[in-house]
């Protein structure tokens, strides 16, 4: 025992010294804060400047006396070049691309979750992440090269399978769409079931359950709500893509009759004319309200897919 | 042993069944991808050279190679990374390290979801009107740039905060602990920890900028402009380009008689950068999982 430890504790206070660091270092740390902060308030600021700016284009012609909303939304009549009777309907686009997508989610949603499910569940370890990987540049495949096969190849085998008089329709943006969204909801819907916690698991499989009866009686209910977000998501990027349907569906602006038929999705329409249209003019502008339209639909799809995630976070 | 009853071999069949058909459901999707890769392939094999790259189109397009296009795509991704990798980057560091949860962070965290769900084409009125018209940057490099980094923007924050919330909580805390502040924290711990699985979320978004076509294509992408044979720098910020995404939908879709491979050859060579530098975000992931201690 050294002499030190007898004496009082009030002799151990000690001075706390501050390493003062250098005032451009402190305004410095400040400053780069400030900027962190800007940059996270800024996807606030980018969402709304996208409506502000497209909406403003799309304005003066929703307004105008000229103008009808329910024209524009319930008339199939789209003639925006012609001289004596312009009309602005957009319905037989908006059936075109719920067409569409109708057709892709119903064999990308089954043929995903299939596959999602096959990932998730049955298959080992090496094959998922050779599985995964594959998913991965399958979503990275470039829209217009998507588009591109959908105009050389899908198109001639229809023809050749169908006998349809072309190739270019809503089959075969409807096939290209799906190969499209299975990657997203395969890994939404993958990542869904992991959440699924191995309890369940093991619960079922002491039961005595096959992997089957797993699937179809615990992980799938419990799993519902992220599944319900991947297909959301799916049917969110299906409404939305552009480059694939204006080269793959055709441009009829006509309410499809047959699966057979062309058509003209709502993207496809901007896409195709926007160039065309004369800067400031009505159609122009009706354009931009198209656009004001798609930004509505896909916003209200992609907030049911956000509540339907945090539902399951919840639990 | 017990003998097989009936209930459990229609279990196992059932088992079997339901293997095969989830395996094919998965092979469905995948088999397709495969055969289109080879199919371009053997297409493009006339026209793939190393020339097809470096030569200029020629003949009104309907020959000749690439070379514009290919450039003005760098030119394209480049410029919008350096513009959305560090707000993206920072816009994460901000929402993993600094946000509380209330209903200003819930509210970005809704922005930052819908950002990624807005339709290329919507985004391409969106740089008309804001960039083209309102900055009065016009049809340009610059516009379109901007335009594609907004695009990119949402996903680069979801990627760097998922590599900020894969290093630990007591990292931070074991740094804390020694006095440093918050954003000492940040740069000497938890971004040197992060930073490859950030390079791959900024990579990944190389290979989507330079595919997209809707967001360019009335913001600053052309059909045609005139430049030297395997000239690297051959375009102004304030100029437009050629890019090979609106190359490629240009030849298959307004050009007539074009030769067969060249449109075919044009989507391989997209088609294959895309691939390969995914790929090597998909292999840096790789090593550093490899590499992670923790």
């Amino acid at each position: 025992m050294s002499a030190g430890d007898t004496q009082p504790a009030a002799q151990f206070s000690f001075a706390v010294r501050h390493a003062k660091r250098p005032a451009w270092a402190l305004i410095g740390e400040r400053l780069l804060t400030a900027l962190i902060y800007a940059c996270g308030i800024s996807a606030i600021f980018f969402v709304l400047s996208i409506f502000v700016f497209v909406f403003k284009e799309a304005a003066p012609v929703l307004f105008s006396d000229r103008f009808d909303l329910r024209q524009f939304l319930f008339s199939e009549q789209w003639y925006p070049t012609s001289e004596i009777n312009k009309r602005y309907g957009v319905l037989a686009m908006t059936a075109g691309t719920f067409s569409v997508t109708a057709l892709a989610m119903a064999i990308a949603v089954p043929f995903g979750l299939g596959a999602a499910i096959y990932v998730s569940e049955f298959c080992g370890p090496r094959l998922k992440e050779t599985l995964k990987i594959i998913i991965e540049l399958l979503a990275a495949i470039p829209s217009v090269v998507w588009g591109f096969i959908g105009l050389t190849v899908m198109s001639k085998l229809i023809v050749q399978f169908t006998g349809a008089p072309v190739g270019v329709n809503i089959l075969n943006g409807g096939i290209i769409l799906a190969l499209m969204s299975v990657p997203i909801i395969v890994s939404i819907g993958e990542d869904a079931l992991k959440a699924v916690p191995d309890s369940y698991r093991e619960a079922g499989i002491a039961l005595g359950a096959t992997r089957w009866q797993l699937v179809w009686r615990v992980l799938l209910p419990a799993a519902k709500n992220g599944l319900l977000a991947a297909v959301l998501l799916g049917v969110g990027r299906a409404v939305g893509e552009t480059m694939a349907v204006l080269m793959a569906t055709g441009h009829a602006v006509k309410i499809p009759h047959s699966i057979l038929d062309s058509v003209r999705t709502l993207t496809a329409n901007i896409a195709a004319e926007l160039g065309e249209a004369p800067a400031d003019s009505d159609h122009y502008r009706v354009l931009f309200l198209i656009g004001v339209l798609l930004f509505t639909i896909t916003f209200f799809v992609n907030l049911a897919a956000d509540m339907a995630v945090r539902g399951i976070r919840k639990k | 042993m017990f003998a097989e009853t009936p209930f459990v071999r229609d279990k196992r069949r059932s088992e079997t069944t339901a293997k095969w058909v989830f395996f094919a459901m998965a092979g469905s999707m995948i088999l397709p991808l495969l055969l289109i890769v080879v199919f371009l392939f053997v297409k493009a094999a006339p026209s793939l050279r190393v020339d097809f790259l470096l030569d200029i189109p020629r003949r009104g397009m309907t020959e000749g190679g690439i070379w514009p296009a290919f450039v003005g795509t760098i030119y394209l991704v480049f410029i919008s990374l350096a513009v959305s990798a560090p707000i993206g980057i920072l816009a994460a560091v901000y929402l993993n390290e600094y946000a509380r949860d209330n209903w200003l962070n819930r509210l970005i965290n809704l922005a930052v979801i819908n950002l990624a769900g807005v339709p290329s084409i919507v985004h391409a009125l969106f740089g008309l009107g804001a960039f083209v018209y309102a900055a009065r940057f016009g049809y340009s490099i610059l516009s379109a740039s901007l335009t594609l980094a907004i695009m990119t923007l949402p996903v680069i924050i979801a990627s760097t905060r998922e590599a900020l919330a894969s290093v630990p909580m007591s990292f931070r805390e074991a740094c804390w602990n020694v006095g440093a502040t918050r954003w000492q924290t940040i740069r000497s711990v938890v971004l040197p920890n992060s930073i490859s699985g950030i390079l791959t979320g900024v990579i990944l978004q190389v290979s989507r900028a330079a595919g997209e076509t809707a967001p360019i294509m009335f913001t600053g992408a052309v059909f045609f402009k005139a430049v030297q044979k395997g000239d690297l720098f051959a375009y102004n910020l304030n100029e437009q380009c050629m890019a090979l995404s609106m190359h490629l939908y240009t030849i298959s879709t307004q050009v007539p008689g074009v030769r067969e491979s060249v449109p075919f050859a044009t989507a391989v060579v997209l088609l294959g950068s895309v691939l390969l530098v995914n790929a090597a975000a998909i292999a840096l992931r790789a090593h550093m999982r490899a590499r992670k201690k923790w």
